[in-house]
């Protein structure tokens, strides 16, 4: 074990072997529950906090489970973000926790950066579970994992990464680690979703579906948030997924064996078609949810070691 | 079925092209043209003297009174006006009534325009719902359906966030935002250009400055965005200033002019003649002599009629109170020659602005003479004099602000996929 790091806050600076580290470790943790022969008192004693400001169903479970798999005490908080002065909060939060003995601090937050400031401040690990417009690194890990497992190899392959770029932190993790690991990128959504000079972080900007795609091996969706859609970047749904929707026509132009994924939820008709949701020939979406499990639990047993003193 | 026709011993003058010749249609097509072609038999032959044979013209801007103000125009009404001022081709603005926001309402322009045999509508789409400024249209299907550019008409996109949002998605089509130059806060109520006349005249006015603040904001916005911005109907010498330059820099951006503006000034107002109310207003002479040389170093990129057709009860008001707009498709070529006849632009330059400039900005095939191209044509005497006449126009709506003004220059003939759609 490599990982040098006593938080998980984001994967930009990850290097190669501390991804593969937790990679590899999660891939044994996937055979670990596929075998029902998973360690269960691994962290035994261990404090693990879910604390989320904004609303997540997938994600906190996940994290749960992955918890509670290893034995830990698993407590959720769910925090509404409505009543509170962030800044001020979030400190007075991290006191609280403090005064717990948290072992391991899983954060969801609304607004950027929210997790760093409360790595600051507390003595627990804490694991970025997103935050604002950011990183989401569990979700980019378990990406990586989906597609390591199904195509044996990161480095070389050609991953579209598709929708709603500007405001995705899925997108962002998903950048920074594809490209760490040698994938080429390529991003492709209406400019008014496109954050400005996105090539600069080693990918290609398309506007079209069709080029994008192209030759592609993996077609990562993004779920496009509805509040974009009045007032906003995209004049309407029909329009968005007439252009940028993934149906059959536009998957067409990957590859023939090429992989469809997305973080979920999922806007059925909007970003992605049902038919090819639902593909068990090309979607790996459902995969994708167990191997967020795997991850979290590598990831709660690796930050849980106390190698690290550096938050990243 | 269309005849053949054989135009015989004409100056032929279009982009790149000036040639005393003939030119021969066959199906609709050009067929050849060229000096002593040597008729054939069994075509219409056209034959007058000191006549120029250009391609029909190409109007990029046009209020259709359809749908939605039928009282003032109608798509038969306005082809009658296109025929006889020599155009064939016209993009129609998408403020009407209701606005062209969806793309079934652009098929449906589209396929009015067919019928009429006599005129190509080239759609625009509405840049925002309902041109009203305040979310995007359907920028994308509207250009599936043929939306050539997106414009809200005769409304500014005020605002810089949704102008901004709006050029960086259209770009994402290869489309262009076509824009009203003029800051609606600056403008809302105004009738006149503000000066020593709307003064005197008690008028509420509008500065000058009104149109470079929106384009200046605009051509920020374009290199912003690497999106392409057009400024319809440029009026001021500081706006073209403004273009010149951004057009130096490479950004992204066209404009056009109407004829009002590089042919009358402020003082045809006159004592309150409703008919020279525009919008933009019409400027004090300076502006038109910048207009004048905006046409003559190719800064403006098109010369189009803004037609803005009107009724007696839209105009017979009190001056402020007065809808602003002109009729202009029978009067684009004739006003346009005068810049010719006054030796400040070529014909050939005059002809271009009016047919494959804007043919180019709009991303048409249209406005040119080349073997195989529809024969789309237009038939004039550069020399031939008539007077404007409110009244006597063809087409529906008379408010021209041209009444009374006698020109040289006379549309012959017009010639749409080689039928004849008007003549002398």
């Amino acid at each position: 074990m490599f990982y040098p790091q006593k938080h998980l806050l984001q994967i930009e600076g990850l290097q190669p072997p501390e991804i593969g580290d937790l990679l590899d470790l999660a891939e044994s943790y996937v055979l670990l529950n596929r075998s029902g022969k998973t360690q269960r008192d691994l962290l035994r004693g261990r404090t693990l906090i879910n604390l989320f400001f904004e609303d997540s169903t997938r994600t906190r479970t996940s994290f749960e489970l992955a918890g509670k798999r290893l034995g830990a005490d698993v407590i959720n908080m769910s925090v509404s973000t409505s009543s509170v002065n962030k800044g001020e909060t979030l400190l007075d939060t991290a006191a609280t926790l403090n005064a717990m003995h948290c072992d391991l601090l899983v954060v969801r937050h609304g607004q950027s950066g929210a997790p760093r400031l409360l790595a600051e401040e507390v003595d627990a690990a804490v694991i970025n579970a997103g935050d604002g417009t950011h990183e989401h690194p569990t979700q980019a890990l378990l990406d990586a994992l989906t597609i390591k497992r199904r195509k044996g190899r990161i480095a070389g392959l050609r991953v579209a990464i598709c929708g709603d770029i500007a405001h995705s932190r899925v997108a962002r993790s998903n950048i920074h680690l594809l490209t760490t690991l040698g994938a080429e990128v390529r991003l492709v959504g209406p400019p008014t979703l496109m954050p400005p000079e996105a090539a600069l972080w080693g990918t290609t900007v398309f506007h079209d579906m069709k080029t994008a795609l192209a030759g592609a091996d993996i077609v990562m969706m993004l779920r496009l948030q509805r509040e974009r859609m009045s007032r906003g970047p995209v004049p309407s749904e029909r329009e968005y997924f007439r252009f940028w929707g993934l149906d059959f026509e536009k998957l067409a132009f990957a590859k023939d064996d090429a992989l469809v994924m997305h973080p979920g939820p999922m806007n059925r008709g909007v970003e992605i078609d049902s038919a090819v949701a639902d593909d068990p020939k090309r979607s790996v979406i459902r995969e994708q949810v167990e191997m967020g499990v795997a991850v979290r639990m590598a990831v709660l047993d690796t930050l849980s070691r106390g190698h690290g003193r550096n938050a990243l | 079925m269309p005849s053949d026709t054989f135009f015989a011993d004409v100056r032929i003058v279009a982009d790149g092209i000036d040639v005393r010749g003939d030119l021969l249609v066959r199906d609709g097509l050009i067929a050849d043209f060229g000096p002593s072609l040597g008729r054939p038999g069994g075509v219409s032959v056209i034959h007058e003297d000191g006549a120029v044979l250009c391609p029909g013209l190409v109007d990029m801007r046009v209020a259709l009174g359809e749908p939605g103000f039928e009282y003032r125009e109608t798509i038969a009404s306005a082809t009658a006006a296109a025929s006889a001022g020599g155009i064939t081709t016209l993009a129609a603005l998408p403020d009407s009534q209701p606005a062209i926001d969806d793309p079934a309402l652009a098929h449906l322009l589209i396929a009015r325009g067919r019928e009429t045999g006599a005129v190509t509508i080239l759609p625009y789409g509405a840049v925002t719902r309902g041109c009203k400024g305040e979310e995007l249209a359907e920028i994308g299907l509207l250009r599936e359906a043929g939306a050539v550019a997106f414009t809200d008409g005769t409304r500014a996109i005020a605002s810089t966030g949704l102008m901004r949002m709006a050029l960086a998605y259209a770009r994402g089509f290869g489309a262009r935002i076509v824009q009203h130059p003029e800051d609606p806060s600056l403008a809302r109520g105004g009738s006149a250009t503000e000066g020593e006349l709307a003064a005197r005249l008690g008028l509420p006015a509008i500065p000058a400055a009104a149109e470079a603040i929106l384009v200046a904001r605009d051509i920020r916005l374009a290199a912003l965005t690497g999106g392409a911005v057009h400024f319809a109907h440029v009026s001021t010498g500081e706006a073209l200033s403004l273009i010149r330059r951004a057009k130096d820099e490479g950004v992204s951006v066209t404009c056009d002019t109407a004829p009002p503006y590089f042919d009358l000034n402020e003082n045809a107002i006159g004592d309150y003649r409703t008919f020279v109310k525009l919008s933009p207003p019409l400027r004090r002479e300076e502006e038109r002599l910048a207009v004048v040389a905006g046409l003559a170093d190719g800064t403006i990129d098109a010369i189009a009629s803004d037609h803005q057709p009107r009724d007696a009860d839209d105009k017979r008001l009190p001056f402020a109170q007065a809808s602003a707009g002109g009729v202009g498709l029978a009067t684009l070529l004739s006003v346009t020659l005068v810049r010719v006849h006054n030796g400040e632009l070529s014909l050939g330059a005059a002809v271009s602005l009016l047919t494959s400039r804007p043919a180019a900005l709009l991303g048409v095939n249209a406005g040119r003479i080349a073997k195989g191209a529809a024969a789309d044509l237009c038939l004039f005497h550069p020399d031939r004099i008539w007077k404007v006449k409110s009244g006597t126009l063809p087409g529906k709506a008379q408010n021209t602000p041209f009444d009374g003004r006698a020109l040289e220059g006379t549309v012959l003939g017009t010639w749409k996929a080689g039928r004849r759609v008007f003549g002398l």
